[in-house]
């Protein structure tokens, strides 16, 4: 068994609320969020929280450890403060989303997928976001939309996220 | 930006008020009005289902499958459970009106679901949202909550004996749950991989059990037929094409949006209302319905109205109704290279021809694009793709397919000159 309390009370409430909205027999239903949920309070998903996480569901760990690693908003390497995904795809790409994604990676002068060495800053690349309207488009910490990256506006964004 | 012409889903909607998704705005603009009038007139499911069959609205998602048909395969006196899900997945690229519905009218969409409950008998429904729109879901949480506080959702609607549960289900990043099959499994709390059909959802969808699939839309086009009536929605649009659509415009227009209007309307059209093209630019060609749309020229293009028949007919689909405009400077070669890319990566994994065919179309797309192709690339890629059309689980594996065979069928010179001169024609994105 994991240790106790590795979620505060709140990240646990917010679990019980995603388990109620399934047949008590489909507890399993609820592995997505819980994980997301434990993913926002901890930043990233290691084994024991995902073991931590499953065992809380009452499914087996490597039934949360499969999911953890199918999508890909989870990370389950260490991130920096603020994770920025932009997006490149092609609806993006025709409005500007490799000049915003090149622009970032020569601010903060890493490459996608690397952090910078404060810790403050991981930079993805991402696939459609939905949002194709709004492109370029970037995701701050998976829960974030951003319009319209410009440089103009990455440089605005990037001072606000202190 | 969201613009309404005509249509059903954003009629009244105000996009200046930030107050006019929540229940009060829209129940002032007619809303509910649609369950009101089924409670109390006491309409039965037999008559919703003629009603939405009446209106010939197709499935808003990409695959046009006419609602109320997929309505009546339900089998309603099944003695147990039964579920409603919605997919608002949306990750095809170039389309984000679901988006839009979810942020700016909500309730349309909740009307809809239960609406269709009542139609099929179902008590339980869930929304399935795309991973990468969390504010999105935040605010379907916040509906909810106003629809069961004015007790139009939960037990005893409307003083009557139907009880209807909606639960929102965040995804957390992967396009294949767009697939209704994935998405049952995802929202089982598993991998997101498809499932053979048969046995299809209608008798064994969530946890096993009968469950009825529809887009965002189409759930949200439901109050206004059964309010108005399906004739008056299908008169909107042109027959077999009933009532209006949202069209996801991205790309080299001046005006990206989302454009509420008459399915049939001329693309000359839409492309206008969109404020033409970029920078006085030259239309190239535009994949009519999501990426994996085979694309046309602009020639072809400019001849087609905007519903499924006339896009099917030019050899292409509607789909989803992302509308991606490209302009004289796109690279046909490089924008596949990214669709390619894109296929490969969101591949699940589970069947060989896709998993493996997904990766031979992008390296070689890949190589063409970097001065590497050879002559016989064409007919590899072609060959490749023949070797996955028809031969996965699902059609991820076709829509993997169709760019390819779009873009060699109308732009194959410019991939030959990619190959001869190891250079593009145009200067690219």
């Amino acid at each position: 068994m994991s240790a106790n309390n590795l979620l505060t009370p709140e990240s646990l409430a917010q679990i019980d609320r995603e388990l109620a909205k399934y047949p008590a027999d489909q507890r399993r239903s609820a592995i997505m969020g819980a994980l997301r949920i434990a993913q926002t309070e901890k930043r990233h998903l290691t084994n024991e929280l995902i073991e931590y996480v499953a065992d809380y569901v009452r499914i087996p760990p490597v039934a949360a450890y499969e999911v953890a690693s199918f999508y890909n908003m989870y990370d389950m390497k260490p991130v920096g403060k603020y994770k920025l995904t932009v997006c490149t795809n092609l609806p993006c790409a025709l409005s500007g989303g490799y000049q915003a994604a090149d622009y970032l990676k020569q601010k903060l002068g890493i490459d996608i997928g690397e952090t910078t060495a404060d810790g403050k800053f991981t930079l993805k690349e991402g696939e459609c976001m939905g949002a194709c309207g709004y492109a370029p488009v970037m995701l701050v910490n998976n829960h974030t939309m951003c319009n319209h990256m410009t440089p103009e506006a990455l440089d605005k964004k990037l001072a606000e996220l202190e | 930006m969201t613009v309404y012409v005509k249509g059903v889903v954003f009629e009244g909607v105000d996009f200046d008020d930030p107050n006019s998704w929540k229940l009060d705005a829209y129940v002032k603009r007619g809303g509910y009005a649609a369950l009101k009038k089924i409670i109390e007139n006491k309409i039965t499911q037999d008559e919703i289902i003629a009603e939405m069959k009446a209106s010939s609205l197709r499935g808003r998602g990409g695959a046009g499958f006419p609602t109320g048909l997929k309505w009546s395969f339900m089998p309603r006196s099944f003695p147990g459970q039964k579920y409603l899900v919605c997919n608002t997945d949306e990750g095809e690229p170039g389309t984000f009106k679901d988006l839009d519905i979810m942020v700016n009218n909500p309730h349309a969409l909740i009307e809809g679901m239960i609406i269709g409950g009542y139609a099929m008998g179902i008590t339980v429904g869930y929304n399935y949202i795309h991973g990468e729109v969390f504010e999105a879901y935040e605010r379907f949480e916040e509906a909810l909550e106003e629809a069961r506080a004015a007790g139009f959702l939960g037990d005893k609607i409307l003083g009557s004996d139907f009880c209807f549960q909606l639960h929102g289900h965040h995804g957390y990043g992967a396009y294949i749950c767009g697939e209704e099959t994935a998405l049952l499994e995802s929202l089982e709390g598993k991998k997101g991989q498809p499932r053979f059909k048969p046995p299809f959802p209608a008798s064994y969808g969530l946890y096993g059990k009968p469950t009825t699939i529809n887009n965002t839309e189409t759930f949200a086009s439901v109050p206004y037929i059964i309010r108005e009536g399906g004739q008056k929605f299908l008169e909107l649009g042109k027959p077999n094409n009933g009532g209006t659509k949202l069209f996801s415009v991205s790309g080299h227009v001046n005006r990206p949006g989302n454009y509420e209007v008459p399915l049939g309307l001329p693309f000359s059209e839409l492309l206008e209302m969109c404020g033409g093209m970029r920078d006085g630019k030259k239309l190239k060609a535009v994949i009519p319905g999501g990426s994996s749309a085979p694309v046309l020229p602009a020639d072809i293009m400019m001849q087609c109205t905007m519903d499924y028949d006339s896009i099917a007919k030019a050899g292409s689909m509607l789909g989803s109704g992302a509308v991606i405009v490209m302009d004289e400077s796109v690279c046909m070669v490089k924008a596949l290279e990214r669709l390619s890319y894109f296929y490969h990566e969101e591949s699940c994994g589970q069947c060989t021809p896709c998993r493996e065919g997904t990766g031979w179309l992008y390296r070689v797309v890949h190589r063409i694009e970097h001065g590497l192709g050879r002559p016989e690339d064409l007919d590899l890629l072609l060959s490749v793709g023949g070797n996955i059309a028809g031969r996965t689980i699902c059609a991820l594996g076709d829509a993997a397919v169709m760019p390819v065979q779009g873009m060699l069928k109308h732009f194959r010179a410019e991939f030959e000159h990619h190959i001869q001169h190891k250079s593009c024609l145009v200067p690219g994105f």
